[in-house]
């Protein structure tokens, strides 16, 4: 690893920023986009979470209670579903941190096209609107909404949705991946020549890394999912038939093209994850990451990989069995370098100066719940086992440990890691600590039930159940009422940091945080490195 | 950091470009999926896409290969007035042997329409083995109101079946055919569904 040369001259006079329409309409600085993205992500997370605590309340009991017809259960299911991949982790993790550090972190002024990030975070609200909108109009005969699940597989979501919904949500995407293209575009260019003199892509910092592969699995696989919903829209409307057998299409190639998308995806909510656990990680042990390099090169690998394996998601759609095999053997593959990383992780606590702050709590209790998602995806990867759980709830349990324990979890940990960084304000330790505690055991009942009823049979995407289910449907609603209580100690955390007058240090964590961006105050200049750091090679500790 | 002593707006440049370069192949390559992945179905009998075959297979070794039971399964779609069935429920061939079978198609509606059949072979493994030399799901059809029809299906199945590991020894499989209002006659599936709660399609 290398530091940097700490550098003068964010002179007070440079500072000024823009009048408030000017700064947050027109931005073209990537930290105010950052934090726009960060704004939008959590209001996008709260609608989000609102529908699934519609889900939550129907599922708690046996019989219909809260939703009189069960495709608008669906409905809240879908858009549950697209909101949180679509306008909660990749705005948060990509748009907002990615915007927010990689340019800190690579000792560049701001990302490359200022204006085209402007563009990119506007399309993916315009994208969210769309959603939204896709709610209240009709979807499946007599009924508002989508109610189609996030795959949006034909033909349900043709001629089982013959309402304006499914146009609606298919433009949404259409406009969420145009954001997230021209981000994409955004991140490779500045990483790739943007970097401060003397930071090699072999000194840049895990994070950056992490947002370059994430770029690129964007750029390849967001073109194949507006092809195949293009070709959906058409067979909707124009009377084209790709995916109606009745002209010769085929459903199948559907789910194939979705899924070449939709795989690389789950790496797309993950990657910038790895990124930033691996600083808090380092941060708090106040040792560099462990095999920095292999840590960089697993995440490529897992791109890579990650390209390969779309068929595990369609095991039931009748592959040939050399087929299946291959799936199963490339999915159990990603867990190679995936382990890297969990052992890399480990290895650099091990001997570590710990330091349990609130970062450094949802940090390692990521490791923890990502690995048991990771050990149910390995079940799940074989195409035998598969066949008996696809569709069931162990299915929403596994990703929901990789995702909502995953994902979710390390957007609090940069939260709670960077904040003082972004606002200059702290964060009391014990809101973050209580959040974190709230937040494990709220989700580890919230979801570990849910293995136990899709091991029973439980199905996705049903909004009555038999009595038999009843038990572990109740307890997982009641995790999800203590996660939720988690959140508004969230929301208490920062109000208190924003009515206190405690101010926080350029670099809070001490000698752990090695990265750039603790180099500048805290919050950093509105534009920063006029005079670019120089990075100097630095003796192994 | 760009190449050659380039300027670094220069660079930048260059690396938008490619990116742009890269999603644009990507999108073309999701649209060429579609002739492709028709066209490796087609070859390989992927996903039960029967074969389609010119002439009947050179000898059919009937005293000794054991013979396999292939049901036919019919099915109109809910927009299209007609009744479908096959003259026999099932039929025993033996791998090699060509069998003709007719289907028998009434328009009950007051309506002439225009139907097309789509197809299917269950389990899908056997679609590369299921071998059509004459079909009538190859082409559309019209019927006026009350007129019938007897349309003949020939098909031989590939004695290779019996060397795949994957099938081995199973006896049955199934040739489903749903007949669907054409796109290009005058009645749609879509156009009729909506608000009706009729669009949903039957299940093949």
């Amino acid at each position: 690893m290398a530091t940097a040369t700490a550098h003068a001259g964010h002179d007070a006079h440079h500072d000024h920023a823009p009048s408030f329409f000017a700064r947050w309409f027109l931005s073209t600085n990537h930290k105010d986009i950052g934090t726009l993205y960060l704004l939008f992500a959590f209001f996008a997370g709260c609608v989000g979470a609102f529908l699934s605590f519609g889900i939550r309340m129907e599922m708690e009991a046996p019989g219909l209670q809260y939703f009189s017809n069960p495709q608008t259960y669906n409905v809240f299911v879908t858009g549950h579903g697209l909101i949180m991949v679509f306008f909660m982790v990749m705005p948060a993790l990509i748009g907002g941190f990615g915007n927010w550090f990689v340019p800190l972190m690579i000792g560049a002024p701001d990302m490359a096209f200022p204006r085209m990030n402007n563009i990119s975070f506007w399309l993916t609200v315009a994208g969210f609107c769309s959603l939204v909108c896709s709610l209240f109009v009709e979807g499946a005969p007599g009924a508002a909404g989508a109610g189609t699940g996030w795959t949006v597989y034909p033909p349900l979501s043709s001629s089982g949705h013959p309402g304006p919904a499914v146009d609606f949500a298919i433009f949404s995407l259409h406009l969420a991946g145009a954001g997230s293209i021209l981000g994409a575009i955004n991140f490779i260019t500045t990483i790739l020549n943007m970097r401060a003199p003397g930071m090699t892509l072999h000194k840049m910092p895990l994070f950056a890394w992490a947002e370059l592969v994430t770029a690129f699995l964007l750029l390849l696989s967001l073109p194949v999912l507006a092809g195949a919903i293009t070709m959906l829209l058409t067979d909707r409307n124009f009377g084209t038939t790709f995916f109606a057998p009745e002209g010769g299409g085929d459903p199948v190639l559907y789910q194939h093209l979705f899924w070449f998308f939709g795989h690389p995806e789950v790496y797309v909510m993950i990657l910038p994850a790895f990124g930033i656990v691996s600083h808090v990680i380092a941060t708090f042990s106040k040792k560099p990451v462990f095999g920095y390099l292999a840590m960089a090169y697993a995440m490529v690998a897992i791109g890579v990989v990650g390209f390969v394996v779309w068929a595990h998601h369609m095991y039931t759609v009748g592959l040939s069995l050399q087929t299946q095999s291959y799936f199963v053997f490339a999915t159990m593959v990603i867990a190679v370098p995936t382990g890297v990383k969990i052992f890399s992780w480990i290895a650099t606590m091990w001997g570590g100066s710990i330091r349990f702050t609130a970062a450094m709590h949802w940090a390692v209790g990521f490791i923890f719940l990502f690995t048991v998602g990771g050990v149910t995806g390995v079940v799940l990867a074989n195409s035998a086992v598969d066949k008996y759980l696809h569709d069931t709830y162990y299915v929403v349990a596994h990703f929901h440990y990789v995702l909502s324990l995953g994902a979710v979890f390390i957007i609090f940990c940069g939260i709670y890691y960077w904040f003082p960084k972004m606002t200059g304000r702290v964060i009391p330790e014990w809101a973050g600590k209580l959040h974190f505690w709230l937040a494990f055991i709220g989700a580890n009942i919230l979801f570990f039930p849910m293995h136990f009823l899709g091991l029973a049979g439980m199905p996705r995407r049903y909004a009555d159940y038999p009595e038999a289910f009843a038990p572990w449907h109740k307890v997982a609603t009641w995790g999800g009422h203590i996660f939720a209580l988690g959140m508004v100690v969230f929301i208490i955390g920062v109000i208190l940091a924003f009515r206190s007058s405690r101010r926080a240090a350029d670099n809070p964590w001490g000698e752990g945080a090695t990265t750039l961006e603790w180099t500048l105050s805290s919050p950093p200049p509105f534009h920063q490195y006029e005079t670019l750091p120089q990075i100097v090679d630095e003796p192994a500790h | 950091m760009s190449a050659a002593g380039r300027p670094p707006q220069n660079g930048a440049r260059w690396t938008a470009l490619a990116c742009v370069g890269v999603v644009a192949c990507m999108t073309g390559l999701a649209f060429a999926s579609v002739p492709l992945y028709d066209l490796f179905c087609k070859a390989t009998g992927y996903d039960g896409t029967p074969r389609v075959g010119t002439a009947p297979m050179a000898s059919a070794d009937t005293a000794s290969a054991k013979a396999l039971r292939v049901h036919f399964d019919t099915n109109v779609a809910p927009n299209l007035t007609w009744r479908f069935q096959p003259e026999v429920t099932s039929v025993d061939a033996v791998p090699g042997e060509t069998k003709t079978v007719f289907f028998k198609v009434t328009n009950t509606g007051s309506k002439p329409a225009t139907g097309i059949a789509a197809f299917n072979v269950q389990p899908g493994l056997m679609g590369s083995y299921f071998v059509k030399v004459e079909c009538f799901c190859f082409s559309e059809h019209t019927l006026q109101p009350g007129e019938s029809a007897d349309y003949p299906l020939v098909f031989y199945v590939d004695k290779g079946l019996r060397k795949d590991p994957d099938i081995g020894d199973l006896g049955e499989m199934t040739l489903s055919y749903t007949y669907f209002a054409s796109r290009n006659g005058s009645p749609q599936v879509a156009a009729e569904g909506k608000g009706t709660g009729a669009g949903t399609r039957t299940n093949f």
